[in-house]
């Protein structure tokens, strides 16, 4: 009993080493995604349950992307069910969504020396910028901006191949830099 | 290339997933494309302000506080009460609709009781995955990371690589031909494995701080044809795989095991 005790304690240990470093990272995804800090939390929560029951078949090399696409699914399957819950039902006032940010109207600027120069914003102004963002140029661009990972490690959290990613990238920043400038800051 | 080609290109560049090639392609777009070059200072800039910004921001304490609490631990083993009073606490919203609390319980049932029921599988699967990573390794190619049967080779390779310094026996005189070192993964965990030839057959034999249950003694299987030998010491699992008969191979075990002992220093 004490070595299966152990054995037990082994793999706790192992499973806390590996992924709790990560937890800054999957936090920061899970903001961005859902929105708000409270539904973050519980997406994170269930994450790092889900990442343990599957740590048995967790095969390496690189635990911060696979711990990034649980994350990913749990948000995912939770949005799902609310949209679920509100075609069966009337939107209860407490679950109604925050409003929706109102997509940025994305047209290029022209290439005039006043667009060249970028306003400075503070950081909670620049997360707002990225938080405005539609799926799937916010997820994208916070994998590779935030949680810093290659485009091979974006395009398999996402599922998708390594164009798709290089092309929401490109259309995620597009969007951002029209946003930016029209957001009030100060042009340097 | 004109500035369509250039323009998704200017985006990896600034990624660093160019290679020099197309890095340099690029620059010489950028150089002679004032448009292109507007842009790319744009994207820089833009990349730099939010490197500079927190847009990550650290995980409150108490996320850390309630996930380490959601965790099962050494101590939440033992004294399970607490861990299931905070996992009770019900969640400011009702996120999952009671789903995340529910999964927590589930699993941290499953990770004391489930898996310990499993344990006595655990020894057969991790058998099964050895002799898989054999099978894998005698496909051409893939045996050997470092080739030398110069064992003072063979050690230091793994240093970095996996978490565990292999004892590398050279017992070339003894019929057991020291062929390299590879690098596997079993169970989630980088192993290494020292691998030895007997006439034709390979040897594997895969060396982790904790793959299995510890045995002190040897215990035999087979497995799809091949002889598995599994034992610790020293702290560390022993694997050894080979289609050679079992007589050899408790030969070889023998053989590694003795020098193993005597290495020991009492």
């Amino acid at each position: 009993m004490a070595g299966e005790a152990n054995a037990e304690q082994d793999r706790a240990r192992r499973f806390r080493d590996a992924a709790l470093p990560h937890l800054d990272d999957v936090c920061a995804l899970a903001r961005y995604l859902m929105r708000n800090t409270a539904d973050a939390e519980d997406a994170v929560q269930e994450c790092y349950l889900r990442a343990l029951r599957h740590f048995d078949s967790y095969r390496g090399p690189a635990m911060k992307p696979w711990l990034l696409a649980i994350l990913r699914n749990v948000c995912n399957a939770e949005f799902a069910r609310r949209s679920r819950q509100e075609a069966a039902a009337p939107a209860h006032p407490f679950d109604a969504e925050q409003p929706v940010e109102r997509e940025p109207m994305w047209q290029e600027a022209e290439a005039s020396p006043e667009a060249m120069l970028l306003r400075r914003h503070d950081d909670d102004t620049i997360r707002r910028l990225i938080i405005a963002l539609p799926q799937p140029f916010r997820e994208t661009i916070v994998l590779r901006e935030v949680n810093d990972l290659s485009y091979q490690d974006i395009a398999e959290v996402a599922g998708v191949p390594v164009g798709t990613v290089m092309s929401r990238l490109a259309r995620a920043r597009a969007m951002l830099r029209s946003a930016w400038n029209a957001a009030e800051g100060t042009t340097p | 290339m004109n500035c369509a080609e250039c323009e998704i290109l200017l985006h990896a560049l600034i990624d660093g997933e160019l290679d020099a090639g197309h890095a340099r392609d690029v620059e010489a777009h950028v150089a002679g494309c004032s448009a292109c070059a507007a842009k790319l200072k744009w994207l820089r800039d833009m990349r730099q302000a939010m490197a500079a910004a927190d847009l990550k921001q650290a995980a409150p304490a108490a996320l850390h506080r309630r996930i380490e609490a959601a965790l099962p631990s050494p101590e939440s083993l033992v004294t399970a009460p607490s861990a299931w009073r905070q996992l009770r606490q019900p969640s400011r919203r009702s996120f999952f609709g009671g789903f995340a609390v529910g999964a927590a319980v589930s699993a941290a049932i499953a990770a004391s009781i489930v898996l310990t029921v499993l344990r006595a599988d655990q020894e057969a699967r991790i058998a099964e995955e050895v002799v898989s990573a054999h099978i894998r390794s005698l496909q051409a190619g893939h045996l050997m990371d470092v080739a030398t049967s110069d064992r003072h080779t063979v050690k230091p390779w793994f240093e970095g690589k996996a978490d565990v310094a292999p004892p590398v026996i050279d017992l070339t005189a003894e019929g057991f031909t020291l062929l390299g070192g590879r690098l596997d993964y079993i169970d989630g965990e980088p192993v290494a494995s020292v691998v030895y030839r007997r006439r034709q057959h390979v040897i594997n034999l895969f060396v982790a701080r904790r793959l299995g249950v510890e045995r002190a003694a040897v215990t035999n299987r087979t497995v799809q044809g091949y002889n598995v030998r599994h034992w610790s010491s020293a702290g560390l699992d022993f694997w050894a795989v080979c289609d050679l008969d079992p007589v050899e191979l408790d030969e070889f075990v023998g053989k590694i095991s003795a020098a193993m002992q005597s290495a020991r220093p009492s």
